[in-house]
């Protein structure tokens, strides 16, 4: 099984420089796109079939191609990598970041020169202090090498590039948020239209992609749209870095073919549950994903089999559920996330998830009502999409919808119990 | 007044972006990572130095959880509540910290040593619970665990006061 997202990346080891990550094949990549033009690049990575990493699953070639091109675009144009990974459950970005720095700065600049862009912006959560340093590193590396600067490798492109560390927020992470947050004002999302790809950062042509999207992008170029599709065990092309915490015997993270089924990963990697816990569901892809229970597993992991479930692939970390912890709790833990990271603008989201949290609290501490349960389930409609400015609030709906649906039981004996059945036999669910 | 030390490291973020709006966050960083934390002088001070006025800055200063805007202890502990460490046991940390510490989550220690504030996901939920303690993290915790990192921290302390007095 083909593993290049990681194939120079393992656990405790120092990451390549840049002269190790050149002998093991590292800016063949860059030196071939640089022989191509733009829309040659583009084409590839088109006919790779890649889609975004960062959660949504935009196919990368189709949301670049909306960037102006041509002499008279206007300039100058921002690639920024989003390395904000923020959602909760979620760790994947993070080895690559520190495990092969030099994958990503390659990454970044080809799909740089695929749009033309003038200036690369890495948008890095600030609690990354290793990996900052070793982006730090491997850009002055980069540059001294002339792999980026002015005339890359003598060629007539030109990129700058920088890191940028976050002062930390969630809503962070939203592509336009974070374009706000890198000219220096709160993060609060925009308004779309107009888009990124035409007016971006200080109004100019900027793509926002996602650290393992762009990680992606070298071995496009190496070895073909055909290969990348080869790897997949679905429709949509390459690898996945897949991730499992929670009570199972081996929490971590691994880079398999794209759509291996929930249930080879939950059972063959993360070794299954732990002795004394029994399974009870999982959500696939981060906080913001819904819930999948026992009926499910044998889907396969990738943007559309996910959603034919239900749910969603989005970061691929997937977070599990067992016995011993309370459902009613965890969505409260959950709730109490977004409602705290909510920005504030749209009244369904930051009024909406004070409230929802509220009820959750009031159950959990015995004073729930039948009525609640409805009362909630009339909150995720008004957080559904089209009703905010971003995605924030339809994703704190997800885990809340479905966790209605699959653990109403557990509801229904906190309202009846007046408490939560798992605190109340002494042992509290932190055992 | 920014020292010269602060005025060139905020130089040198300055030379990434077109305007000194944008530098801002990096500013306020860097009087953070100097005075420990951004009072309202040092809200003026970044202000003044970007050409921007203080209740812009203000506004952008208490949007952002790393900026602190009232001063912390010698060492921030950060621990996680995200979802994969409720679930592996941020409670019984939670209980377990503000006992040893004998503070709230947002609060700091008397003597000034520890402030203990919550915060979300850090990153490393295959081994959750995780906390950070200044610019490390600590994983697979348990109350023993804690207790350990603690008397380390203690520990350095006392041997840099030592260190100290042997000065003349
Ligand atoms: C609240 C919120 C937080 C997000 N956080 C991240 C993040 O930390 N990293 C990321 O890559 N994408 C994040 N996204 C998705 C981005 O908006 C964007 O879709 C993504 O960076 C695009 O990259 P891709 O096309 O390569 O997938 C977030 C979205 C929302 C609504
Ligand atoms: S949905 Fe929530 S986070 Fe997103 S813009 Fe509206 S208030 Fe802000
Ligand atoms: S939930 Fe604590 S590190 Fe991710």
């Amino acid at each position: 099984m083909e593993t290049p997202l990681t194939h120079n990346i393992s656990p405790g080891k120092e990451p390549p420089d840049l002269v190790q990550y050149e002998k093991t094949g590292g800016y063949a990549a860059l030196r071939k796109a640089l022989t191509m033009s733009p829309a040659e690049v583009q084409a590839a990575v088109k006919e790779s079939n890649l889609r975004g990493r960062g959660g949504a699953g935009f196919p990368t070639a189709q949301k670049w191609s909306f960037v102006p091109m041509g002499d008279d675009a206007p300039r100058p144009k921002y690639l920024v990598c989003n390395a904000d990974e923020m959602e909760p459950g979620t760790f994947k970005d993070r080895l690559l970041l520190e495990g092969d720095p030099h994958q990503l700065v390659e990454g970044i600049i080809i799909s740089a020169y695929a749009i033309q862009a003038d200036v690369a912006y890495v948008f890095l959560r600030w609690a990354y202090k290793l990996a900052a340093r070793r982006m730090e590193r491997a850009i002055a590396e980069a540059y001294r090498d002339g792999y980026l600067g002015k005339n890359i490798l003598g060629s007539a492109y030109s990129l700058e590039m920088y890191l940028h560390v976050s002062a930390g927020r969630y809503i962070c992470g939203e592509e336009t948020a974070l374009l706000n947050a890198l000219e220096g004002k709160r993060a609060n999302p925009r308004a779309k239209p107009p888009y990124p790809q035409v007016s971006g950062l200080w109004g100019k042509p900027t793509i926002v992609n996602n650290v393992e999207t762009l990680c992606n992008l070298p071995h496009i170029l190496n070895h073909g749209a055909k290969w990348f599709k080869s790897l997949s065990r679905s429709g949509d092309g390459g690898t996945k870095l897949y991730g499992a915490s929670g009570r199972v015997k081996n929490p971590g993270l691994w880079e398999l073919p794209m759509g291996t089924p929930l249930r080879e990963i939950l059972e063959e990697h993360a070794g299954g549950m732990r002795d004394g816990y029994q399974f009870r569901g999982l959500l696939p892809g981060g906080a913001s994903t819904d819930f999948v229970t026992a009926d499910h597993l044998d889907v396969a992991m990738d943007f559309d089999s996910m959603q034919s479930v239900g749910s969603r692939l989005g970061t691929g970390a997937m977070i599990v559920l067992d016995d011993k912890t309370c459902p009613v709790g965890m969505l409260l833990n959950l709730e109490h996330f977004f409602a705290q990271e909510s920005c504030g603008w749209c009244t369904p989201c930051w009024s909406g998830l004070s409230w929802i949290e509220e009820i959750l609290q009031d159950m959990e501490e015995g004073r729930g009502k039948t009525s609640d349960l409805e009362l909630l389930e009339s909150h995720t409609h008004l957080l559904g999409p089209g009703h905010t400015f971003c995605a924030l609030a339809p994703g704190a709906a997800e885990p809340l919808q479905s966790g209605l649906k699959y653990f109403r039981d557990d509801f229904e004996r906190h309202i009846h119990e007046k408490g939560c059945p798992w605190r109340e036999h002494g042992q509290g669910m932190q055992m | 007044m920014l020292s010269e030390q602060e005025r060139r490291e905020i130089e040198a973020h300055a030379r990434h972006y077109p305007n000194n709006r944008a530098v801002c966050i990096e500013a306020l960083k860097v009087v953070q990572q100097h005075r420990g934390w951004v009072s309202d002088d040092g809200i003026a001070d970044v202000a003044e130095a970007l050409q921007i006025t203080p209740a812009e800055l203000e506004s952008v200063a208490t949007f952002y959880n790393m900026i602190f805007r009232k001063p912390v202890g010698k060492h921030v502990i950060l621990l996680c509540d995200g979802v994969s460490c409720w679930i592996m046991g941020y409670e019984r940390l939670h209980q377990h910290l503000t006992n040893r510490l004998g503070i709230g989550l947002g609060q700091t220690t008397a003597d000034g040593r520890f402030t203990l504030l919550p915060n979300v996901c850090l990153g490393a939920c295959d081994h959750a619970p995780v906390m950070m303690m200044d610019d490390a993290h600590y994983q697979d915790l348990d109350p023993a665990r804690i207790d350990e990192i603690l008397a380390s921290y203690q520990q350095e302390e006392e041997k840099s006061t030592d260190g100290n007095a042997a000065d003349p």
